[in-house]
């Protein structure tokens, strides 16, 4: 087969070209690039507002898809999705009231410290309440079918949805926070906190319904891709870095960089295991043969196989090059 | 130097070799003697890992990777020396290999780490525990993924017959390092070198002003605590015959910091503290309760908002009073057993309700019958949760009433120890 070049060879028996598999991981990697970015705007937010670095974010991202799987299995998916988000807001907003403003007079690596805690217990209330082992929350019924094939591949309903609604809240976003007189008060909030108190406006609830709706964007992530992804106990822990190497790729505080930064994570991790490049020629330039144990496991190295290193790589590589990221305006 | 002073300047040191060397005594089966040997590792890595967060001021996510690491070594190193692959090498002098291969890779990443403190050097270190977590699924020849590799500690001469065999010669081995690893960082704290890193800490510009170079000095600190961690970890390697990627992953890294912050990090002691006891709490309550995790982040939670010095931080509050007059702290005790009290009673029905709730959702049987408190009880009673919500709510009262009475009587104490200071 011609077209086999670079590709798995599970994918090339089953004959399926170059072209094919570009689209496939182009369009799974948008899908979860967006996916990330729901959570990665609202952290992006909440960090250029309060300086804290949100380590819990990703929870908010479980308890959605949590409170999704039992809000559909009682009133249904459409539902779940404005309630179970509201209820994510509404309880990272009391958090934020209750906990994080306690501790916002100790430094920021107090909030730090009690952010991850917040994740820790999370993880294991969820643990509490739902069990250690995943639960079926599945995709509705009324969009689990396929919507169009193009060029000999399947695009689920489901998942031109999930990414119609992403596409649309970053609209929606982008409109609030730069057309919005709300957006406005938020964008001087986030540089002038004390001129905008000064002019009368409440900063610390600002801070508080921020974080909330932070919260809820996270959550909406949750809703849409807790069916997609798996709903389980560890899904934060999983996705949580990821998305701080995606804050910290597209420079803290600026949502066009997360946006950026998303989309190229997704679609990176998604072509590298599907291209899944073989580095065996790479290593074998340096010499490395297949004759001993440890060489053997570098030339049967693949880009698939590296691709859960290769976000955390590129974060730790721009924090030493570029603190700032690639849109940010000042260093982590 | 007299007596008198040899007790004053060495005194606890005497006292903590002492309980180092007694332990087995009343303690001497073999699950003792594990938490026991445990107990040593963990005061070893807490004391490593606050060198960074306590005395240098670097928080990391990602510190359990040079504990993790040497353990990989150490029984590597085991194995290559049971097949002679490598020149024979002292078992009991192991942690000193291990924390230099740790310390060698802390030179290595601190170089690029520490430039900054604060969230920089955080998330990098969180990069690199990821990096390395995932390796140990790739590079499978010397991590051996989720399994892990295995060795066996009894190998080579046997100077005296110590073989290591035995719980009790693994367990004075991981003492005597843990001894001699507390007092070389104790001694660390006190050299100017141990001044700079708190200088560092709090005012990084002005240490620089100084013309010292901040960097640097969180480099050598950073080298310094991934060697200590390297000790422990070969310790780790050693008691156990066994590692695998959960020494590395970001559960370890996390749980040295929880333990270490709720110890407390101001002082010296305060990591030992946090040490020994979420160990023991740890080995003794995962018996009792799959909850514990979920008690220990809300321990730590609380610790964050309401005690940031933590439990060394909460003791060593009281030692104005005490270097005034010790009989003062008398008048403390009944409402110190006061607010106690309520805690306990509220924690007794919080706790209950937080076990049927955990047993509800993880029981596989379906039969919803469980034991709590020593009660044989079944879940779809109403009986048990009104009982503890009860009790919780009186338990809650009680707080309410006795935390005012504690917090009047400790101003009244210390405002007392204030004036018969100014006498």
């Amino acid at each position: 087969m011609a077209g086999c070049v670079g590709l798995s060879a599970a994918l090339c028996q089953e004959g399926v070209s170059v072209v094919q598999v570009l689209l496939f991981s182009l369009f799974n990697g948008l899908l979860y690039g967006m996916l990330l970015f729901m959570l990665s705007s609202g952290l992006t937010l909440i960090f250029s507002m309060m300086g804290v670095l949100n380590f819990a974010h990703a929870s908010f991202f479980m308890l959605g898809a949590y409170f999704a799987y039992e809000i559909s299995r009682l009133i249904g998916f459409w539902p779940a999705l404005f309630f179970a988000p509201l209820g994510a807001a509404v309880i990272g907003a009391v958090i934020e009231r209750y906990g994080l403003r306690t501790v916002h007079k100790f430094g920021h690596v107090a909030e730090l410290l009690f952010t991850f805690g917040l994740a820790f217990v999370i993880e294991e209330l969820v643990q509490m309440i739902w069990g250690k082992t995943n639960k079926p929350y599945l995709i509705p019924s009324s969009m689990d079918f396929t919507l169009f094939t193009w060029q000999g591949l399947d695009y689920s309903a489901y998942r031109v949805f999930m990414l119609l609604t992403s596409v649309g809240i970053f609209v929606a976003l982008y409109w609030l926070l730069t057309r919005t007189r709300v957006g406005l008060i938020i964008q001087a909030a986030l540089s002038h906190p004390q001129m905008v108190g000064a002019l009368g406006h409440n900063v610390p609830r600002i801070f508080m319904y921020t974080f909330g709706f932070g919260c809820g964007l996270a959550a909406i992530g949750g809703v849409l891709g807790g069916n997609v992804l798996g709903t389980e106990p560890a899904m934060a822990i999983q996705l949580g870095p990821i998305v701080f190497v995606v804050i910290v790729i597209g420079g803290l505080g600026s949502l066009g960089g997360a946006l950026i930064a998303s989309i190229f994570i997704g679609i990176l991790t998604n072509a590298a295991v599907s291209y899944d490049v073989p580095f065996g020629p790479f290593f074998a330039l340096f010499g490395v043969s297949s004759a001993t144990d440890i060489g053997n496991d570098l030339v049967r190295m693949t880009s698939g196989s590296v691709s859960s290193v290769l976000p955390y790589l590129i974060m730790v590589l721009m924090l030493i090059l570029r603190p700032r990221g690639l849109f940010g305006n000042r260093d982590v | 130097m007299s007596m008198k002073g040899l007790l004053n300047n060495y005194g606890v040191w005497m006292v903590a070799a002492l309980i180092i060397l007694l332990v087995p005594i009343p303690f001497g089966s073999g699950f003792a003697l594990s938490i026991a040997s445990q107990m040593t590792i963990a005061i070893v890595f807490a004391l490593a890992y606050n060198m960074l967060l306590g005395q240098g001021g670097m928080l990391s996510f990602g510190h359990a990777i040079f504990f993790g690491l040497a353990g990989y070594f150490t029984i590597h190193y085991l194995n290559w020396m049971g097949q002679g692959v490598v020149s024979y090498f002292p078992v009991s002098l192991l942690p000193l290999l291990g924390g230099l291969v740790s310390m060698v890779l802390g030179v290595l990443i601190g170089l690029v780490s520490t430039r900054r403190a604060g969230t920089t050097f955080a998330m990098i270190s969180l990069g690199f525990g990821e990096m390395v977590t995932a390796l140990t699924l790739i590079i499978v020849s010397f991590f051996n993924g989720e399994e892990g590799i295995q060795g066996d500690r009894w190998v080579g001469p046997e100077p005296l017959g110590i073989t290591f065999g035995s719980d009790v010669q693994v367990y004075y081995l991981a003492g005597a390092w843990c001894f001699a690893a507390a007092v070389a960082m104790y001694a660390i704290t006190r050299t100017p070198f141990g001044r700079m890193c708190n200088a560092v800490r709090d005012n990084p510009e002005r240490a620089q002003f100084v013309g010292y170079n901040t960097q640097r000095v969180r480099w050598l600190a950073f080298t310094l605590s991934a060697f200590f961690s390297g000790i422990a970890g070969t310790l780790h390697a050693l008691v156990f015959e066994h590692v695998g990627f959960e020494t590395v992953d970001i559960a370890r890294s996390g749980f040295v910091l929880f333990m270490v912050y709720i110890g407390g990090t101001g002082t010296f002691l305060g990591p030992v503290l946090g040490a020994v006891l979420i160990t023991w709490l740890t080995s003794i309550l995962s018996n009792f309760t799959e909850a514990w995790y979920l008690y220990f982040g809300i321990i730590f939670v609380t610790i964050v908002m309401y005690a940031p010095g933590g439990l060394a931080g909460l003791i060593f509050m009281h030692e104005p009073i005490w270097l005034t007059d010790p009989r003062l702290l008398r008048r403390l005790l009944w409402p110190y057993a006061l607010g106690l009290a309520s805690v306990l009673v509220a924690l007794v029905g919080i706790i209950g309700e937080m076990e049927m709730i955990y047993h509800l959702s993880n029981d596989i049987t379906g039969e919803f019958v469980m034991n709590l408190y020593g009660f044989d009880i079944s879940l779809r009673n109403t009986v048990p949760w009104v009982i503890c919500a009860i009790i919780g709510a009186i338990g809650l009262a009680l707080c309410r009433k006795s935390f005012p009475l504690v917090a009047q009587h400790w101003h009244q104490v210390m405002h007392e120890a204030r004036e018969r200071v100014l006498q």
